[in-house]
């Protein structure tokens, strides 16, 4: 069971406190050049795994597809509503014990 | 292995559910109780390993499915107190309603439970009364014929019946895909996040003025969430407590903040962090609600299918229900299956049954009444989320210190700074609003 030692702050180390089995294509699909033209990026901020991460120098959204927690959020908040967005395949993603 | 796309077998039923969560669920055990052949079909491990909420369920829409619940289900306590706390920056006013009675026979109002066990306890109830439920597996399309819903398609099968319940939650997909809705927007939902906190049994009682039976609900406003479309809240489980927000969408996208960050504040917060001190993060999770009830409600019904729960946008979101609402869509639309296949017709006309039912029942009276609660406080969140919580926890704070300075002095500083912050036409544009929305709530 992962269960940590006290209450961490950054999503990153609350992210080990959930259960995953790994999908082997990424259910996420951004539209590139969208995220180009998209001035605030709002999935990179809303997104309660931060799944979507801009990377500057490559000039393109990089999607952690693997922590997502499956909400739905960045279907609905993406800026052009264009992200491809499906749940990851049967009995993959995320597991949880105690939602 | 076999070919996926070789190999489509076919499968008949009289109704297929698309969805184990509260709605689907309760709707397969009603019909399955009644000898109906049915399917369910859901995309996680078990039913309840995808799902999150708060969490209470309510005593009397659950006995009205599964009378012997309180006996067998895997319940963690009676909820008998509810506080409803305010917060300002640092301070906090706390009310509370207390009824020791909700924790006895026959008078239970509510329980906190784990969605994980909770629904697949559920599943289980639905499966001894006969219900085929088909877990692992995600239902990718609906089938039409003739402009009638005749079944539905998943990666490896197809599945035929009459009748489709489609019970997928808030992101339904299958709504969206028979064009019943359009794209949700971000202002009809509100994203929550939860983080369970394993404390011992004594802490939680001794914290939080409980015995090991009974519970207490939080329900927070401001804190991190002044002035901002967002509720906080708590919940006590037997050896864990929930904590979370649920904050608009549209306030997220616009205001380029993040959910975490805003529970890490809340945590914090000096009328919160004692309660949940020392205790260790069992597991971090996420989900939507659906806000938009009565305005946002898709198409419903029509030939061959019923939309139930979430999918339906069935969510009290001024009391936050949602399972109630779920529980009683799903069974009205599994009595509605019951008669449309006794009468063998399946279209929509016969259907409109269903709606007739939801509309006597509390499900569409309630979302009626509700239905300008969030646009109005949308449209005036800095004045009723930010400023007038902030004054209330400074009127206590005045009120409530001793300083040697005159009472009606304190009094006079006090009114003269709310009219100096905010002008009488406004303040009374205010109380305008408020009224219209309490009669609209109460009267009309
Ligand atoms: C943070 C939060 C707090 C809440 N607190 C409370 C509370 O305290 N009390 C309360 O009563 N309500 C609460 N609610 C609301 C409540 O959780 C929902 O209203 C309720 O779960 C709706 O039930 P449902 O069956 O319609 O949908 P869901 O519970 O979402 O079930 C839908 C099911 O369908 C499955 N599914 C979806 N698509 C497919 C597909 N294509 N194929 C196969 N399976 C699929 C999903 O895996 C899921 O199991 C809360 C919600 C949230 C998010
Ligand atoms: S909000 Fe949408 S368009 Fe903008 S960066 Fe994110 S995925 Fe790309
Ligand atoms: S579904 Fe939710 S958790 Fe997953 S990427 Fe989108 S916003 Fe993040």
């Amino acid at each position: 069971m992962s269960n940590i030692k006290g209450v961490p702050q950054n999503v990153e180390d609350k992210l080990f406190s959930v259960k995953y089995k790994p999908c082997e294509k990424s259910h996420l699909q951004p539209t590139p050049s969208d995220c180009a033209r998209c001035k605030t990026k709002p999935c990179t901020t809303f997104c309660p795994a931060k799944v979507y991460v801009w990377d500057e120098e490559g000039n393109q959204l990089l999607v952690g597809y693997e922590n997502c927690l499956e909400c739905g959020a960045c279907r609905i908040g993406c800026t052009y509503q264009s992200i491809k967005w499906e749940y990851p395949e049967g009995g993959c993603g995320v597991t949880f014990k105690n939602g | 292995m076999v070919q996926k796309e070789i190999v489509l077998q076919k499968q008949m039923a009289d109704v297929i559910i698309v969805g184990g969560g509260p709605a689907g669920i309760s709707a397969a055990t009603i019909l399955a109780r009644a000898g109906k052949k049915v399917v369910v079909i859901e995309r996680g491990n078990f039913a309840g390993s995808k799902n999150v909420f708060g969490g209470a369920i309510y005593a009397k829409p659950t006995a009205e499915i599964f009378p012997n619940f309180e006996e067998e289900a895997p319940l963690e306590r009676c909820n008998t107190e509810h506080r409803y706390a305010l917060l300002g920056e640092d301070d906090g006013t706390v009310i509370s309603y207390k009824n020791p009675i909700h924790c006895q026979k026959g008078e239970t109002n509510s329980y906190t439970v784990i969605r994980a066990k909770w629904d697949r306890w559920c599943a289980e109830q639905a499966k001894k009364e006969g219900a085929y439920i088909v877990t692992e597996t995600i239902v990718r399309e609906i089938i039409i014929k003739e402009s009638k819903v005749v079944g539905i398609k998943t990666d490896l099968e197809e599945f035929y019946a009459p009748i489709t319940i489609i019970a997928d939650g808030v992101n339904s997909l299958l709504t969206k895909q028979l064009g019943l809705r359009k794209e949700t927007q971000p202002k009809e939902v509100a994203l929550g996040i939860k983080e369970v906190i394993t404390l011992s049994k004594e802490k939680i009682q001794d914290r939080f003025n409980l015995d090991d039976k009974t519970g207490v609900i939080y329900t927070i406003a401001g804190g991190p969430m002044l002035g901002m479309l967002g509720l906080g809240y708590i919940y006590t489980n037997q050896e864990s407590i929930s904590i979370g927000v649920g904050v608009s969408l549209e306030e997220l996208q616009k205001r380029n903040i993040k959910p975490y960050e805003i529970l890490n504040e809340l945590k914090e917060h000096p009328s919160i962090a004692p309660l949940i001190k020392d205790g260790d993060l069992k597991e971090y999770s996420a989900h939507l609600i659906p806000e938009g009830g009565y305005n946002s409600m898709p198409k419903i019904l029509g030939n061959g299918f019923m939309v139930a729960g979430d999918a339906a946008m069935f969510v009290n979101n001024v009391h936050w229900e949602g399972t109630n609402l779920a529980m009683l869509s799903g069974k009205l639309a599994a009595e509605t299956a019951i008669v449309a296949l006794e009468q063998n017709d399946f279209s929509e006309h016969t259907l409109e049954l269903y709606k007739k039912k939801l509309k006597h029942s509390f499900i569409l009276k309630d979302l009626k009444t509700y239905r300008n609660v969030i646009p109005t406080l949308e449209h005036n969140a800095s004045a009723f989320l930010g400023f007038y919580p902030k004054k209330i926890n400074e009127f206590m704070e005045m009120f409530t210190s001793v300083d040697s300075i005159p009472k009606r002095q304190k009094y006079r500083t006090f009114i003269k700074n709310i009219f100096k912050e905010r002008n009488l036409f406004k303040i009374a544009l205010d109380m305008l609003k408020l009224l219209k929305l309490v009669w609209g709530v109460i009267v009309r």
